[in-house]
């Protein structure tokens, strides 16, 4: 039976990818294919989740192979059809059943220990360098550093938002970075903690990033925190977008951090203070935060 | 094989009224549960149309098939329907065909409440779908419907509440129903630890079913009078707690999942034994791994919620008692192996579909084990990695364990044969392309792909092309399924009076096939039940 499944997969996989070639389809050389697994991201945190996800993919690889082996050892030698005579003497055994109890249990002792240390460091957010506050609402989201007056309304870009209309005529191909590009980026240093401050105005977003491994919920009435510390030699472009589902354009509120280095930062913080100072001083009916 | 008491000649002798009296007024067991899986398969289909429906607007990045709102309603009723429409009613149906038969019990305890339990349902679901045609269209907040998103929509909120209620009050009586049974019309000489495992899993089911159902009326109750009636219960501007309702709901949530899979651990008991020649391994151990894993669903409910900034310390315990699920779901998997092992294997239909069961059903554990360590979970939450895990438990997991129940009974049911070779090829372009549908599913999520998003970036097109396919093609061959079981009933070869499957065992082959509208009007004789009760 498995290698009939097997011929047959192999072939129906043959025609798919001829199927595929077929439609001309542009993301053969560009993408795709090797989006399979977790990045490691650029903090130590992303690292070591990275490092637990693949762990636990091993301990389940491991597990499969031994349960799914004597499975399919049953499915070969002890079929009818091969003249096997049925054991009807094997109905319980009181030792194999505590021991395959047992087994599992100290697999997952092995498996929790790891993850409730990496748990605890997590929700560790003291002693951070800079406080952001992260406000979610329909559809973008706010960012107000805090012990400054900078902050910024970030939503999707200009271009990628007409692309995405119904009856735009444009495509993604138009854009760079279709879906995760914003017109406001969140600005943030290497190597110094940051703090973020989550909240929302209306309904339940969730700000994620999974370069910096943080996701965490936006919900109105609560403050959640979260931190990350990007490496200092990881300045760079990190993408996200919005994970919980929050009405129409739940897929059009995507996340962009511009990791820089701790110096660029303070001119940025600098520079953003002087021109927000300036714009709320000329414009006094612009309110500076939304409710 | 046939007691004597039980002849063709006496089934002549069924009163059973003609037309559609039999059906509207039915209060016999077997028609009742026909009209279940009849409802369900009809669910299904809705179900799985919305399903193609998103698939096909996920086929590449920049499908401009669906406004992102009607998108995010078909993601929200393909859920409902496919939870309480298909799967639910299914395994109520065959609950109803199978445990009288399966304890000696000539009906349902409770013919009328039976009646009424079903013909709740057509009303239930009748609104459910009507709520996509009322200005603003069908709900559009996702099948676990978290406010304070879910008190932004129209018309179509008030009716999906209702429907809900309506639909929990089916389930709730069809529950008291089946324990009542369970307990009282059980044959004499049959305690509960001879009872087949498909009756022990649907009492368990039918405990969770009596214990949540009313936790989940309650939490859309107060959604519905936070939109109407001016109260706080989730509104944080009135001084409410949006995150009340997430608790609330997966207290309800989480036995859920087990209500929609126990039956299906209950069917598989029942195939893997028959068609291995071979009486279950453990027997006992399954049953207490079944009553572990029920209480457990009480207590793990926080892992759907590692994301909403719960303390460290509860976390950490939902993570762990979420890890302690694997342990009796383990013991399960090892004592259907242990079934098959030194047994004698055959290979029809409704085993296919039990051994794609336990295959792909453990995929789904083993995602599900990742998805308890809180950090990795972090970065899983909310994305295609968990719609991947949980269509691996609910569709080969749930849906097959039906068709498989469905192959295995429907010859008792009709006394016919059904068309084995369509079957097979039903369950190999199912198994094939279930997994061509949902596996890439996992690569997505991990790369960084959300669930309930009605378009995303172009790195994300390929795995989601082949999804796609698969998910076509997976859904255009569950048309075979209706199309067999009309051919078996119209013109399958019939059976005769003994079991077509020679390994099995149980009460239920004692009676001549097709099963005599009245059966069991006599309690079966002590040496019947030590013959179909041997485990």
């Amino acid at each position: 039976m498995t290698t009939m499944k097997r011929a047959t997969f192999g072939k129906l996989l043959g025609s798919l990818a001829l199927l595929l070639a077929g439609g001309g389809m542009p993301a053969w050389g560009r993408s795709g294919w090797d989006e399979l697994n977790l990045p490691h991201g650029v903090t130590n945190v992303s690292n070591r989740i990275y490092a637990l996800h693949m762990m636990a993919f091993w301990v389940c690889v491991g597990i499969a192979v031994v349960v799914f082996g004597v499975m399919i050892w049953s499915l070969i030698f002890h079929r009818k059809a091969r003249g096997a005579v049925p054991d009807v003497s094997l109905t319980h055994s009181t030792k194999v059943e505590v021991v395959w109890t047992t087994v599992p249990v100290l697999i997952l002792v092995g498996m929790a220990v790891p993850a409730a240390r990496l748990l605890v460091r997590i929700n560790n957010n003291t002693d951070s360098q800079v406080s952001i506050r992260v406000t979610g609402f329909q559809w973008g989201w706010r960012y107000q550093y805090l012990g400054t007056n900078v902050s910024l309304i970030s939503k999707l870009s200009q271009s990628s938002n007409l692309a995405r209309q119904l009856h735009s005529g444009l495509g993604p191909s138009s854009v760079r970075h279709y879906l995760l590009s914003v017109d406001h980026p969140l600005v943030v240093p290497v190597g110094e903690k940051v703090r973020l401050l989550i909240t929302s105005v209306d309904v339940i977003h969730s700000w994620w990033v999974p370069d910096l491994g943080v996701k965490r919920d936006a919900i109105p009435g609560y403050i959640n925190q979260a931190s990350f510390t990007i490496a200092a030699d990881r300045p760079g472009t990190y993408r996200g977008q919005c994970t919980e589902l929050c009405g129409r354009d739940h897929a059009y509120m995507p996340i962009v951090v511009h990791a820089v280095s701790p110096a660029a930062f303070e001119a940025w913080l600098k520079q953003q203070s002087a021109v927000q100072s300036e714009a709320s001083a000329g414009a006094p009916a612009q309110p500076t935060s939304r409710s | 094989m046939a007691e004597p008491h039980d002849t063709a000649a006496h089934a002549d002798h069924d009163h059973k009224p003609h037309g559609w009296r039999r059906w509207v007024f039915a209060t016999n067991h077997k028609d009742i549960g026909t009209m279940y899986l009849i409802a369900a398969g009809t669910m299904f289909l809705i179900g799985g149309l919305a399903a193609m429906a998103i698939r096909a607007q996920l086929f590449k990045s920049g499908m401009k098939l669906f406004d992102p709102s009607v998108f995010n309603s078909l993601t929200t009723m393909h859920g409902l329907i496919m939870i309480f429409g298909a799967i639910m009613p299914a395994w109520v149906g065959l609950a109803n065909w199978m445990i009288p038969l399966q304890i000696g019990a000539p009906d349902m305890a409770l013919p009328r409440l039976n009646n009424l339990s079903f013909w709740i349902l057509p009303f239930a679901f009748s609104l459910m779908i009507a709520s996509f045609f009322v200005p603003g269209g069908a709900v559009a907040g996702g099948w676990t419907m978290y406010p304070p998103l879910m008190q932004q929509f129209g018309a179509a909120f008030p009716m999906l509440i209702f429907a809900i209620h309506l639909m929990g009050i089916s389930s709730i009586l069809g529950a008291i129903n089946v324990i009542v049974t369970i307990m009282n019309l059980r044959a004499p000489g049959m305690n509960l630890l001879r009872m087949p495992l498909f009756v022990w899993t649907w009492l368990i089911t039918a405990y969770l079913l009596i214990a949540v159902m009313p936790v989940l009326a309650g939490a859309v109750t107060m959604q519905l009078t936070d939109h109407f009636f001016g109260t706080s219960f989730f509104n944080a501007g009135g001084g409410g707690d949006p995150v009340l309702f997430l608790h609330v709901f997966w207290f309800f949530g989480h036995p859920e999942v087990y209500i929609l899979i126990l039956p299906a651990f209950g069917i598989v008991s029942e195939i893997i034994p028959t068609f291995s020649r071979k009486p279950l391994f453990g027997y006992e151990a399954m049953v207490y791994a079944t009553a572990s894993i029920a209480f457990l669903s009480f207590i793990v409910w926080g892992h759907h919620m590692f994301t909403v900034g719960l303390p460290v310390a509860a976390q950490l315990f939902f993570m762990l008692s979420t890890m302690l699920i694997a342990v009796p779901t383990g013991v399960k998997v090892f004592n259907w192996v242990a079934t098959m092992w030194r047994g004698s294997l055959s290979f029809e239909p409704p085993m296919l579909f039990a051994i794609a069961f336990l295959f792909l059903f453990s995929i789904g554990g083993f995602s599900g084990l990742m998805l308890a360590l809180v950090p990795s979970d972090y970065q899983y939450h909310g994305t295609y990695f968990v719609v991947a895990h949980f269509h691996y438990v609910l569709v080969p997991g749930a849906v097959f364990a039906i068709f498989g129940g469905v192959y295995y009974w429907l010859p008792k049911w009709s006394g016919r044969m059904y068309d084995m070779r369509l079957a097979k090829w039903h369950f190999w372009l199912s198994v094939i392309f279930v997994n061509v549908l949902f596996f890439p599913q996992h690569f997505l999520g991990l790369a960084g792909m959300p669930r309930r998003i009605p378009d995303y970036a172009p790195q994300f097109t390929d795995w989601n092309m082949v999804s796609s396919i698969g998910g076509f093609i997976f859904g255009a061959s569950q048309v075979l399924f209706p199309y067999i079981i009309w051919k078996c009933v119209r013109s399958g070869k019939p059976v005769g009076a003994n079991s077509p499957w020679e390994g099995a065992r149980g009460l239920e082959w004692e009676l001549p096939s097709p099963a005599p509208y009245h059966s069991w009007t006599t309690p079966p004789s002590a040496a019947v039940l030590a013959r179909g009760a041997e485990h």
